[in-house]
């Protein structure tokens, strides 16, 4: 990496750090991953004398970790700061401002980029061994709780902490092409939360498409029972490829467009 | 030094600027004016690479600005005040295009204290006025010390304390040897900041001569100031004309 690339990066830091969407969507994303895995965990806790043998054998402490109704708003809120840090640019004429310091577009969007995936994939990993700590110290009482070594636990864990940077990613790219900052959250979110609702999971094709949208992918990897009687359930490697594919294709096409469009 | 050859500019079948060819020279305040819509802003955007030309190049220094890596130390802009994000300080805002530059920290507390924001650094550029944005623009565009400037209309919403620094401030940068070049629609104020005049009118050159020199033609014609030979220069060619004379 050169000096150069390196300031940039410093600059984008400075942007990143300056606004106070970005403390609040840091805020969403710490209370509800935290609170709500642990809510779930605590709920689990009390309601446990009551199961049934059958029921405890079935039970999935990792589930408890990243419960889906908290890791919404979790999704939402990277998914927001990807497209605020580049649509809120374009809507407020900074991009020009930015351009003018910087000619070299490509150089502009690829910092941003590295920052936004840097910083959510620190939030991830923190919130992501967060929840999975406390959720399963919690079921720990109980003698329910799994350890990070228990089959498919790392690799929850993993995807939760990917989920972030890949919805960042996602967000970053439909903003980069919606360039304004209301319509850029409201896509992204579609896309990420309702998309998934649109596609018939009983039918095989149908649930090919669902299955290769990102948040089915991480609800596949955290093995969500929610998730099980889809008849049509994606591969583990596919999951992984969805992962790589959607905030990869997402970064370059913001890379592009920064570049052929005319601010 | 900034030179246009045959810069053109069409957005669909609107020809924004056509065939501009024009040499902006260092050491002076040269004033760029023309009627609304003549094509100023654009050209402004052309040269700094934010727009593409449809043909002909715009060259600053002697290289097309949009092939510089980093650009605030070959050329300094203020565009439009807007342009910048409401919701940093105005020490962030800086302190995030300086460091993209790779110029040092302490620049911004200069450039902040030149143009008279030190002591609201720290305030969130939403709540700015029109005349604090121009300045935090202004002082965006010193940031580099770079030998070429552009302001466009860098003279709304200042007040009249603030115009006259303005003013002084541009013959300053010139007295230093850079090329500053000042779009505005006001002749009265170009009159007393710019000493050579360039017009354009629908995108085409009509004028590029010293003030004194227009400001004789102008006479000759008989204007009784440069306001009337500006509007007498322009009168066929203003795009949003308003009903009869006042």
């Amino acid at each position: 990496m050169t000096a150069r690339f390196r300031d940039l990066l410093a600059a984008e830091w400075i942007k990143l750090w300056s606004l106070r969407s970005t403390y609040g969507s840091m805020a969403l994303i710490a209370v509800s991953a935290v609170l709500f895995s642990v809510r779930a965990a605590l709920a689990d806790h009390h309601n446990w004398p009551g199961y049934s043998a059958e029921r405890r054998a079935a039970f999935d402490p990792i589930h408890d970790a990243f419960p889906e109704e908290g890791w919404l708003f979790v999704m939402l809120a990277a998914g927001t700061v990807g497209a605020l840090m580049i649509a809120g640019e374009y809507a407020s004429g900074q991009i020009r401002t930015t351009l003018v310091a910087v000619p070299d577009r490509r150089a502009v969007a690829a910092a941003k980029v590295v920052v936004l995936a840097a910083v959510m994939l620190v939030v991830g990993a923190v919130a992501a061994v967060a929840s999975f700590g406390v959720s399963q110290a919690i079921l720990a009482d109980r003698g329910a709780g799994a350890s990070i070594g228990d089959p498919d636990a790392l690799r929850a864990v993993v995807a939760s902490a990917l989920l972030l940077p890949m919805c960042a990613l996602i967000g970053f790219g439909v903003g980069a092409l919606v360039r304004h900052t209301a319509p850029a959250i409201v896509v992204t979110t579609t896309l990420l939360l309702l998309a998934p609702l649109a596609f018939d999971i009983t039918n095989k094709w149908t649930a090919s498409v669902h299955n290769a949208l990102p948040v089915p992918a991480w609800e596949r990897l955290v093995g969500n029972p929610y998730v099980l009687p889809n008849l049509h359930v994606a591969t583990v490697p596919g999951s992984w490829a969805v992962f790589v594919v959607w905030p990869v294709v997402a970064a370059l096409l913001a890379a592009v467009v920064v570049h052929r469009r005319e601010p | 030094m900034i030179e246009l050859r045959d810069l053109t500019k069409r957005y669909g079948g609107v020809t924004a600027v056509d065939r501009l060819t024009l040499t902006v020279r260092p050491g002076h305040v040269t004033g760029f004016l023309g009627p609304n819509g003549a094509g100023k802003s654009t050209t402004l955007r052309l040269v700094l690479g934010l727009h593409r030309p449809t043909a002909g190049t715009a060259l600053v220094d002697g290289q097309p600005f949009a092939g510089r890596r980093r650009g605030l130390r070959y050329a300094g802009a203020l565009l439009d005040a807007g342009d910048v994000h409401g919701g940093r300080s105005a020490r962030a805002h800086l302190a995030a295009l300086a460091r993209s530059n790779g110029i040092p920290r302490a620049r911004v507390g200069e450039v902040l204290d030149q143009v008279g924001l030190a002591d609201v650094a720290r305030c969130r550029i939403g709540g700015f006025s029109l005349g604090m944005r121009q300045r935090l623009g202004i002082a965006a565009a010193l940031l580099g010390d770079p030998p070429v400037l552009l302001f466009d209309e860098p003279f709304n919403g200042l007040d009249p304390h603030g115009v006259r620094w303005v003013r002084g401030l541009f013959r300053r940068l010139a007295a230093e040897g850079r090329t500053v070049l000042v779009s505005s629609h006001l002749m009265s104020e170009m009159e007393q900041t710019a000493d050579h005049l360039v017009v354009i009118g629908r995108g085409e050159l009509l004028v590029d001569e010293s003030l004194a020199a227009f400001t004789a033609r102008g006479r000759d014609n008989g204007a009784t100031s440069l306001e009337e030979a500006f509007m007498d220069l322009t009168a066929d060619r203003v795009d949003y004309p308003t009903g009869g004379r006042s």
